[in-house]
């Protein structure tokens, strides 16, 4: 059981910032992510993407701004469950929460701070018919382990990054793989694009565009797929494979958050923006993208404020007896838990003779 | 007066004709939002980058419109239910040669 103070559900913008206030508080955050790596969005979606709302920052890239809050909180210790989705919620007789993952990954905290976004990334799955009774008997649509497909054929489908790098990764892996996207052009970085064209040249892949798979065969397991080709769609190609990964990028879906007994308002949580952010459920904070109260702003320098004053709050239930006011960096600094010290230079006094 | 009217099928099949604005800036999938035609959180995803196809729509009207950049014709490569009609809302940007335009919202993947 993983314990903390405060236990974050998403690590977007808001969620990271959520881990820098709550230190100043002296309170110990562990976020938990449907995603393999910090950043939210702004990581999966557009990290090469230029933000100019940040404020004090003209311009950044949203890539840099994980890295920069990242580097922000590091002093704070924040602990990660990354690559798994937070499933349920046990209230306990303590006023405690228990969450549990998608994989049994257990965390209990006195404060939960949903900073979902807009949910947690799933794939997106092409409209083939049998896709789900192939799923886990030749489909995947993601991958976990690529030992799976040593000596295999595989056919993978997409046209960006995750396409182009699995083609790259499994060519030396699985012993035969051929790329289908409905164009000839591909969306990934350039590098990407290159290294798959020289595999192709070696006839280390196949490229078969612009195409697109339009059906799936096999009794039990896959054993193939049916290609149509955008050039001659009357007659299909019929390729045997052992596996059909479709890589078409990844939508956000609410998903299990929506069934916490948290009052959901148009795809988002209900909270109170009069004052700290909280939920229906007293102990349950909403901050960013993921909640709703009139006027809301989804804008990440709305989810850095929202952040702030809930940890103000969850520091009044976690320490209802103690008293504290608010201190400015410049005069406290940062006291990291790992023992780091930030502070202001002291002023120099020095008389003039 | 700088209002234009477009109908818009929603995603239920349901026809609306809405005043839009041609003086704000704003693209067609920022008209559905603010006539919420769509639920929150299923359109717009990407805040409008042509990253994400939740604002795919069909062209009904014989409008002419420009034409789909790199971007927007890389996004509908890799989304589903794309007719040689389709656009992503969030690229077609609300101007008065829009007038009497005519769409329907592609459904949710």
């Amino acid at each position: 059981m993983i314990k903390t103070d405060i236990l974050i559900i998403g690590a977007g913008p808001t969620g990271l910032f959520a881990v820098f206030e709550a230190g100043l508080l002296q309170l110990r955050c562990h976020l938990i992510d449907a995603l393999a790596q910090p950043g939210g969005q702004c990581s999966e979606i557009y990290p090469k993407k230029p933000i100019y709302d940040i404020p004090g920052f003209p311009e950044v890239l949203a890539g840099d701004l994980v890295k920069n809050l990242m580097q922000q909180i590091a002093p704070f210790q924040p602990g990660f469950t990354l690559g798994e989705r937070a499933e349920t919620i046990e209230e306990q007789e303590d006023g405690t929460f228990i969450v549990t993952t998608n994989k049994g990954t257990r965390h209990q905290a006195p404060v939960v701070a949903i900073a979902g976004g807009l949910g947690s990334f799933e794939p997106r799955k092409p409209l083939l018919k049998d896709l789900p009774k192939f799923e886990d008997k030749g489909v995947a649509y993601m991958i976990k382990d690529p030992e799976v497909y040593r000596d295999k054929k595989v056919v993978i489908a997409g046209g960006g990054d995750s396409a182009l790098d699995w083609t790259i990764f499994l060519a030396d892996v699985a012993s035969e793989v051929t790329l289908v996207h409905r164009r000839n052009e591909f969306r990934g970085a350039l590098d990407s694009v290159k290294k798959v064209q020289e595999l192709k040249d070696q006839g280390k892949v196949r490229l078969i565009t612009p195409s697109e798979v339009v059906g799936l065969t096999g009794q039990d397991h896959l054993d193939g797929v049916v290609i149509n080709r955008t050039s001659d769609p009357e007659s299909d190609i019929h390729l045997e494979t052992d596996h059909f990964i479709p890589l078409f990028g990844l939508s956000p879906k609410l998903g299990p958050i929506a069934d916490w007994g948290l009052e959901i308002e148009k795809n988002a949580i209900k909270v109170d923006n009069t004052l700290d952010y909280q939920t229906n459920i007293p102990g349950i904070y909403a901050i960013g993208d993921v909640n709703t109260y009139p006027g809301k702003l989804k804008l990440i320098l709305c989810g850095f404020h929202e952040a702030t004053l809930m940890v103000q709050s969850a520091y009044q239930r976690i320490h209802p007896d103690k008293r504290y006011v608010m201190k400015y960096t410049t005069v406290g600094g940062i006291n990291g838990f790992d023992g780091s010290k930030k502070e202001a230079p002291k002023a120099v006094v020095k008389s003039i003779d | 007066m700088s209002d234009i009217k477009i109908k818009i099928t929603d995603r239920e099949g349901v026809q609306h004709e809405v005043d839009a604005p041609t003086d704000m800036n704003m693209n067609l999938m920022e008209l559905v939002r603010s006539y919420e035609l769509a639920p929150e959180g299923t359109i717009g995803v990407c805040g409008g980058m042509a990253m994400c196809a939740s604002c795919q729509c069909y062209v009904d009207s014989a409008h002419e419109l420009p034409e789909r950049s790199d971007d927007e014709e890389a996004m509908l490569a890799e989304a589903f239910y794309v007719k040689p009609n389709s656009r992503l809302g969030c690229q077609i940007h609300l101007e008065p040669s829009l007038e009497g335009l005519e769409v329907t919202l592609a459904p949710e993947s």
